[in-house]
């Protein structure tokens, strides 16, 4: 999936010359219908100031009681799609809203919880961490060879585990029940917080590295001749169980880390990223 | 008002960190005002996909957002290549204010900046009015 999107549509409910202004609580309907069905909306009156038009497809709904109104001042690139809103109940109107979308090609939303890191880079010191740790190829670097998320849908939703391993509290989920992963303000002591600073490392009580290939060995000694899929389930789980006390990772999230052969291949893959980002940053 | 502030609210759909009374009120105000304002759903999903809208959000001059954290406002914003004003931009927080101390806030016309300039600590951090 491809998150980024060039197609947007911008929905505005319109109350000015030749649209009188709607009830207070069928605007009200009006607005959170369409906000739950994911749309950005711009209610516009006479005078008032709201951001600049842009490129794209523009719907503008009113109650035009049957006078679509001519659209002036449009400038290249821009469609604009009117919409009579007179007599229709906010579940109406929202869907008049999501004819035009699928009309236009413009993007749906919430088909993705949005969970992804966001990096403050007022805190951030590229140090690459992240990228060491992060098994699922969310972490990138620029032309710069700065620190970046790339592939946000690849976070797995709910887990904050690399804001904890960032030294610099720099990692932030805005949707995250607490601060300062949520980004409220970095306490002093926050920076101190044995939990703030964890690394996978401390999770598995040692090296993760050298912890899953002996586990990988041992497993290979063990079931060499008929591999015992529950045994391995089991210590996997012992494993990650370990990892979810250590940081409130969910235990979904855990269950669908690939196997530990897969994980040693991308933490090495990870691993070897950082070190050319870094190295690169030297030169 | 030709130099009013613009009013941005984030109704924060796709999760449940926003206590669902203060956006309910919070929307419901603006709805009743009479003002003129952009509504988004969920600015964390706008990012994510460097949705080009929020450039021109931030590009429109002066402005006062209705969302979570300033901190995570300002980089959200910065992660889809469409960074916020320092000097002319405002977040107020619907995890922590209340309803009423935000519409006041957003109605009052004036720009309070609060958005962080570099690394912030506890003690420079602007105090949020309890
Ligand atoms: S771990 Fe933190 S400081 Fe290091 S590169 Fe990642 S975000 Fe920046
Ligand atoms: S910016 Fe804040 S309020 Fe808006 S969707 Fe993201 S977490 Fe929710």
């Amino acid at each position: 999936m491809s998150l980024t999107t060039a197609a947007t549509l911008r929905v505005v409910l319109y109350e000015g010359t030749d649209s009188p202004p709607l009830a207070s609580t069928d605007r009200f309907s009006a607005l959170t219908a369409l906000l739950e069905k994911g749309f950005a909306v711009t209610r516009a009156v006479a005078g008032g100031r709201v951001a600049p038009h842009e490129r794209g497809s523009l719907l503008v709904l009113g109650q035009f009681a049957g006078r679509t109104p001519e659209a002036e001042g449009v400038t290249a690139g821009t469609t604009v799609h009117f919409q009579d809103i007179t007599g229709l109940d906010a579940a109406r109107i929202a869907d008049a809203a999501e004819a035009v979308q699928a009309e236009t090609g413009a993007a749906r939303h919430g088909e993705w919880k949005p969970w992804f890191p966001v990096i403050d880079y007022d805190r951030c010191t590229n140090c690459m961490q992240c990228l060491s740790f992060c098994l699922f190829g969310v972490y990138g670097v620029d032309e710069q060879n700065k620190i970046q998320a790339q592939n946000h849908d690849n976070c797995k939703t709910n887990c904050p585990a690399c804001s904890r391993v960032c030294p610099e509290a720099a990692i932030m989920f805005p949707k995250y029940k607490a601060g300062p992963i949520n980004g409220d303000v970095v306490q002093d002591s926050d920076m101190g917080k044995e939990k703030m600073k964890i690394d996978i490392s401390s999770l598995l009580g040692g090296d993760v590295y050298s912890q899953l290939r002996q586990r990988s060995d041992a497993a290979k000694a063990r079931f060499s001749k008929e591999r015992d899929d529950k045994k391995a389930l089991a210590e996997r789980q012992k494993c990650l169980t370990k990892l979810a006390q250590g940081g409130d990772i969910p235990m979904e999230v855990l269950m669908n880390l690939p196997a530990p052969e897969e994980i040693l291949r991308r933490a090495e893959e990870a691993k070897a990223k950082a070190q050319a980002a870094l190295a690169a940053q030297t030169k | 008002m030709p130099d009013a502030p613009r009013i941005l609210y984030c109704h924060c759909q796709y999760a449940q960190v926003v206590p669902p009374e203060v956006k309910e009120a919070v929307l419901k105000q603006l709805s009743d005002s009479g003002v003129s304002f952009d509504a988004v759903a969920d600015l964390c999903e706008m990012s994510a996909r460097q949705d080009p809208s929020l450039k021109r959000l931030a590009d429109g001059g002066p402005v006062k957002i209705a969302a979570c954290f300033p901190r995570a406002v300002k980089w959200l914003f910065h992660t889809a290549k469409a960074d916020l004003p320092l000097d002319t931009a405002e977040v107020l927080n619907m995890r922590v204010q209340s309803a009423e101390e935000i519409t006041a806030a957003l109605f009052n016309g004036a720009v309070q900046p609060n958005l962080p300039k570099g690394k912030v600590t506890a003690t420079d951090a602007p105090k949020v009015v309890a």
